[in-house]
């Protein structure tokens, strides 16, 4: 097991560094020229110029890439030959310089929003998603697994900004049930948190929530199918036994996979959900740094979201080998 | 070891029924098709510690009938009717929980893929105590102790170390092996064996069948063994069901089937087998067309449309295409499902027996 | 075309290695199963060798290693007089012509999403070959010769039982009249009066259009109605082989006549006369077989010499090699239990004859 760890771990150090790598030459290809855009109204080819050089893209692409991975470990310089040198320490995920701000610094202030949307949401929709999925699956073709399979359809089906703007309208427009959402932490003012954040939970929980109670459904219905569950109950077990011991255990293992990296993905930003709800995360950030072109916060951004993934990624195989045998013992 | 006396003593609450009576068992499940026959009037006694084997192809009914009798079919959605008694209880008047407790306990079952049958997860001794712990008040420590000892009588090999091995890193045989433990942990009266050799190599098989067979000498237990193998039966079965589209078509001691079977589809499926102790054969002589699904079982006779004298029913026992035959006792134990009257069977019988045991020569 | 010697398949020292890679970022190569092992086969126009063995004993892999389905490690595959050994994948393609397969697995050999028609049809299109009166009056004929209703010609394989399936992988692999066909366990997924019909069927085109029959199956009865020669195999190594006649009345290697023992005989008086040998145990480990004779740990006749030395494949009459130091005509008394006595203690008294060895069991 111990083996299995650090061969995990290895694997995905040597895949954080190709995603560095590619995403670092994806975006310097792009047609967009941070030095111009950095320039003003007022721009001429001299200040360009020297923007370029501020900027250090007048050195080859490899370089570029040197300087920005050992700014992840030691840190760096930018406009080191100005007046005004920029320190920016160790771990350096660059600098923006349309916002004047170290892109981490950035990050580590949206990050909190998104992360306290994605924790909520994801409870939220795994609570709902297996609880209803299970029944569902026990109450296979009753009224009442109709009736839930019926609700997954719509949720499935409603658009997540439909479903935001729904309850700004009504809850908070119409029926005054909740202020309007303004940011806070939960250690500032809990009340206000808990206020601001219900209604994207629910947004974002929506979606998820429909998929997690088919995919829990069809697992149950699969695993019940399953000739050990037979076994299970040819030894005379409670029913409860089969169900939670036997069939649960073997059908959430595909449960737990989805789960890991559809939380992963949140935590890089929710984008449509952050937006309506004006809440400032990942989303809102990774939305302002791409309609201007802030090639360095880009990166920055997209780099955080693949490593969540690919980490989320190594956790559920992980857990896998936990809950598996088969996994773990060859 | 079950003490022989002490097992004849339980029967003594019931002196008027045979330890397992079967009586006009139907099952049906109900699909998007429509509705599935799958065990179709069936009916059958068996004596304590004797050996059923009921034998059919793929979608005969057999294996439903088994699980009918475990309790399980109504978990799947089936619909049972019919009664069945074991050791004079009545099973299908019983509650879901009161069938639960018997199951495992008063009877007990095996599967055809040890690899499937198994929880992946768990390890093979926690699986074994699980079974006893569901019906004995036993501490674990206990309960490991005696799954332990069980495995040793199954014959696993270095049983100490492969109590906590996975299924996964046993072979199938050994698999098999865990799962007859698992079975005769609590001394189940009756055992039910689904195909228990059918996933397993010859020789393996081989090993597996005396395995149960001496089990059920020291346990007195009573075995039904389902199985698509006559040649399985041959070997372990005092009696033989033959069951074909829902129905048993013919019942008789083991030596009875092999020697004087009547219906035609018992005759069939002896002439189909490649035998080994016969010439070869230039050709086999099987069964035309397929079975008959079991949506749309034919209205009279379920083995009319396969059958090659059906035309010599007379028109006194009725048209076979729109008759059902009953099964009636052709002669003392031996029971057949037929509308060919008793001289015909037993001349169209004489024949291909006949035929088949001089290619023996 | 013909090979000097007339086979239509001559296959020399076949070893199909399979490597074990170890886990890790860059996988090395740690040990390999050696599934086939070295083994000789011929097969004759209208011939049927039956390939038997037990699961694990390399019989299939070594059938897909002689149709290049699996690529052999070293050896050489002539058929009809061609090296296929080493043909490219295009090459192949025009051998696949004379050289047919059939599948265990009705359910999984036929792509649910064409008609049988077109999954018939196939080998026709492939090999860009037209047939006297176009391909689907050449299909229609074959749907007919095989025992299928041709008005089913646009009908998908799920509307189809079983042995009709097989029915359709049939007319589809004798669709281009190959030389050989080589079957890998075509009846064992099959109910017994639907394998019957099968058996037959194959029989009936074997006689028809002379083809061969590579027969591999783990039931030797099937494989006796069938087969005019056998070959035993038992992990990666032929152990025997004879004409048919032979290896089911007077088989000479240990395993043969445990094998032969284990098969259950539907009658239950010819079952309580006749001998059995009980083998204990599993196959061991291909990765790690045992030294010398491979069958030595579960062998009755097992001796010193056994685990020292490989048995060569002798031939000790004309067309019957056994590879075996002691080869035996009948088995020792010792072994034998008759099951008319003391059933419930075969398996004890086996043990005490000194035929067990636990140490066989896979750790």
């Amino acid at each position: 097991m111990a083996g299995y760890v650090v061969r995990r771990v290895l694997g995905m150090v040597l895949l954080l560094f190709l995603l560095t790598l590619t995403v670092f030459f994806l975006f310097n290809m792009m047609p967009a020229d941070p030095a111009r855009l950095t320039c003003g109204k007022a721009c001429s080819p001299a200040v360009i110029e020297a923007n370029r050089h501020h900027l250090e893209l007048d050195i080859p692409p490899i370089e570029q890439y040197q300087r920005f991975v050992s700014g992840i470990f030691f840190g760096r310089t930018f406009s080191k030959d100005t007046p005004r040198p920029i320190e920016c320490e160790a771990p350096c995920l660059g600098y923006s310089f349309l916002r004047n701000t170290e892109v981490l610094t950035l990050i580590a202030r949206a990050a909190p929003v998104t992360f306290w949307l994605a924790i909520g949401g994801f409870l939220t929709w795994m609570v709902v998603g297996l609880t209803l999925g299970i029944v569902s699956a026990l109450k296979r073709g009753r009224w009442i697994d109709r009736t839930i399979m019926g609700i997954a359809l719509i949720g499935y089906s409603l658009p997540s900004f439909f479903i935001g703007l729904v309850l700004i309208f009504f809850v908070i427009l119409d029926w005054n049930l909740l202020p309007f959402p303004q940011w806070t932490t939960p250690d500032k003012d809990l009340g206000r948190f808990v206020q601001t954040m219900l209604l994207p939970w629910i947004t974002i929980a929506t979606l998820y929530a429909a998929f997690y109670m088919r995919l829990t459904r069809n697992q149950v219905l699969e695993i019940f199918g399953e000739d050990y569950i037979r076994t299970a109950r040819a030894k005379g077990l409670p029913e409860r036994i089969v169900v939670v011991k036997h069939a649960l255990r073997a059908g959430l293992t595909p449960i737990v996979t989805a789960a890991g990296l559809d939380l992963a993905g949140l935590l890089g930003g929710a984008i449509i959900t952050e937006n309506i709800f004006s809440l400032p995360g990942l989303g809102s950030l990774a939305i302002g740094s791409v309609l201007a072109s802030d090639l360095p916060l880009i990166t920055g951004i997209t780099l955080l979201t693949a490593a969540l993934i690919i980490f989320a990624n190594l956790i559920v195989d992980l857990l896998y080998a936990v809950i598996d045998p088969r996994v773990r013992v060859g | 070891m079950i003490n022989v006396e002490e097992v004849e003593g339980r029967a003594q609450h019931s002196p008027e029924r045979p330890f397992l009576s079967v009586e006009n068992l139907a099952v049906q499940f109900k699909t998007e098709d429509g509705i599935v026959q799958a065990v179709d009037g069936v009916s059958f006694t068996l004596e304590r510690g004797k050996t059923l084997a009921i034998v059919g192809e793929s979608g005969s009914g057999k294996s439903v009938t088994a699980q009918a009798i475990m309790g399980l079919v109504k978990g799947m959605g089936g619909i049972v009717s019919g009664e069945i008694w074991l050791d004079g209880q009545e099973l299908n008047r019983l509650s879901p929980s009161e069938v639960q407790a018997l199951r495992g306990d008063e009877m007990a079952m095996i599967f055809q893929d040890p690899m499937s049958s198994l929880h992946p997860f768990y390890r093979i001794g926690d699986q074994i105590v699980e079974a006893i712990v569901a019906h004995r008040k036993v501490g674990r420590g206990a309960a490991r102790r005696e799954a332990l000892e069980m495995l040793k009588h199954v014959g696993i090999p270095a049983a100490e170390r492969r109590i906590d091995a996975y299924p996964h890193q046993l072979s199938g045989g050994m698999r098999q092996r865990v799962m007859i433990a698992m079975a005769l942990i609590n001394s189940p009266q009756l055992l039910i064996a689904d195909e228990p050799t059918t996933a397993l190599d010859v020789t393996v098989q081989a090993q597996i069948l005396e395995l149960i067979r001496r089990l059920q000498g020291e346990f007195g237990t009573t075995v039904i063994i389902i199985t698509h193998d006559l040649g399985v039966v041959a070997d372990v079965a005092d009696d033989v069901a033959v069951m074909y589209a829902a129905r048993i078509v013919e019942m008789a001691p083991t030596s009875e089937i092999y020697n004087k079977a009547e219906m035609p589809y018992t005759l069939g499926l002896l002439a189909s087998i490649p035998r080994r102790d016969r010439g070869q054969q230039e050709r086999l002589d099987p069964i035309p067309g397929n079975p008959p699904s079991p949506i749309h079982l034919p209205p009279g006779c379920v083995f009319q449309p396969r059958c090659k004298y059906w035309e010599q029913v007379p028109e006194s026992q009725g048209d076979p295409r729109t008759v059902r035959p009953e099964l009636v006792e052709t002669s003392p134990r031996h029971y057949v499902r037929c509308l060919l009257p008793q001289d015909v069977r037993r001349r169209i019988s004489h024949e291909v027996l006949q035929s088949l045991r001089g290619s023996a020569e | 075309m013909s090979t000097s010697n007339g086979q239509i398949l001559d296959v020399t020292d076949l070893r199909t290695y399979f490597p074990i890679k170890s886990r890790g970022l860059i996988p090395r190569t740690i040990g390999q199963v050696k599934a086939v092992d070295g083994i000789d086969l011929t097969l004759a126009p209208a011939e049927t060798l039956g390939l038997v063995g037990e699961s694990g004993s390399g019989k299939t892999t070594a059938a897909r290693s002689i149709l290049r389905l699996v690529q052999p490690t070293s050896g050489r595959i002539e058929l009809d007089g061609q090296d296929i050994t080493h043909l490219s994948s295009g090459a192949m393609v025009k051998v696949r012509r004379k050289a047919q397969m059939i599948f265990q697995d009705p359910y999984n050999a036929l792509n649910p999403r064409h008609t049988v028609g077109g999954i018939i049809s196939a080998p026709f299109k492939v090999q860009k070959v037209v047939p006297p009166g176009g391909v689907r009056a050449a299909v229609m004929e074959l749907m007919e010769r095989v025992g299928l209703n041709p008005e089913h010609y646009n009908r998908y394989p799920n509307e189809f039982s079983g042995g009709q399936r097989q029915r359709i992988g049939i007319a589809r692999a004798i669709a281009l009249r190959p030389k050989l066909i080589v079957c890998d366990e075509p009846v064992s997924a099959l109910d017994v009066s639907i394998q019957a019909q099968i058996l037959n069927l194959l029989k009936d085109l074997q006689r028809e259009f002379g083809i061969a029959y590579l027969f591999v199956a783990h039931d030797l009865a099937v494989v006796r109605q069938v087969s005019h020669r056998v070959a035993v195999m038992y992990l990666g190594h032929i152990v025997e082989t004879a004409s048919q006649e032979t290896i089911y009345s007077a088989p000479l290697h240990p395993y043969t006549h445990s094998l032969l023992s284990a098969i259950p005989i539907p009658d239950p008086a010819q079952q309580k006369k006749r001998n059995r040998i009980l083998l204990q145990g599993d196959l061991p480990s291909p990765i790690n077989p045992p030294s010398g004779c491979v069958f030595r740990p579960r062998c009755f006749q097992a001796q010193e010499k056994c685990a020292a030395e490989v048995p060569p494949l002798i031939e000790v009459e004309p067309g019957h090699k056994v590879a075996c130091h002691f080869p035996i005509a009948k088995p020792p008394e010792s072994v034998v239990v008759s099951m008319a006595e003391e059933e419930a203690e075969v398996v004890a008294g086996a043990r005490d004859a000194g035929v067990v060895d636990s140490g066989v069991m896979p750790h």
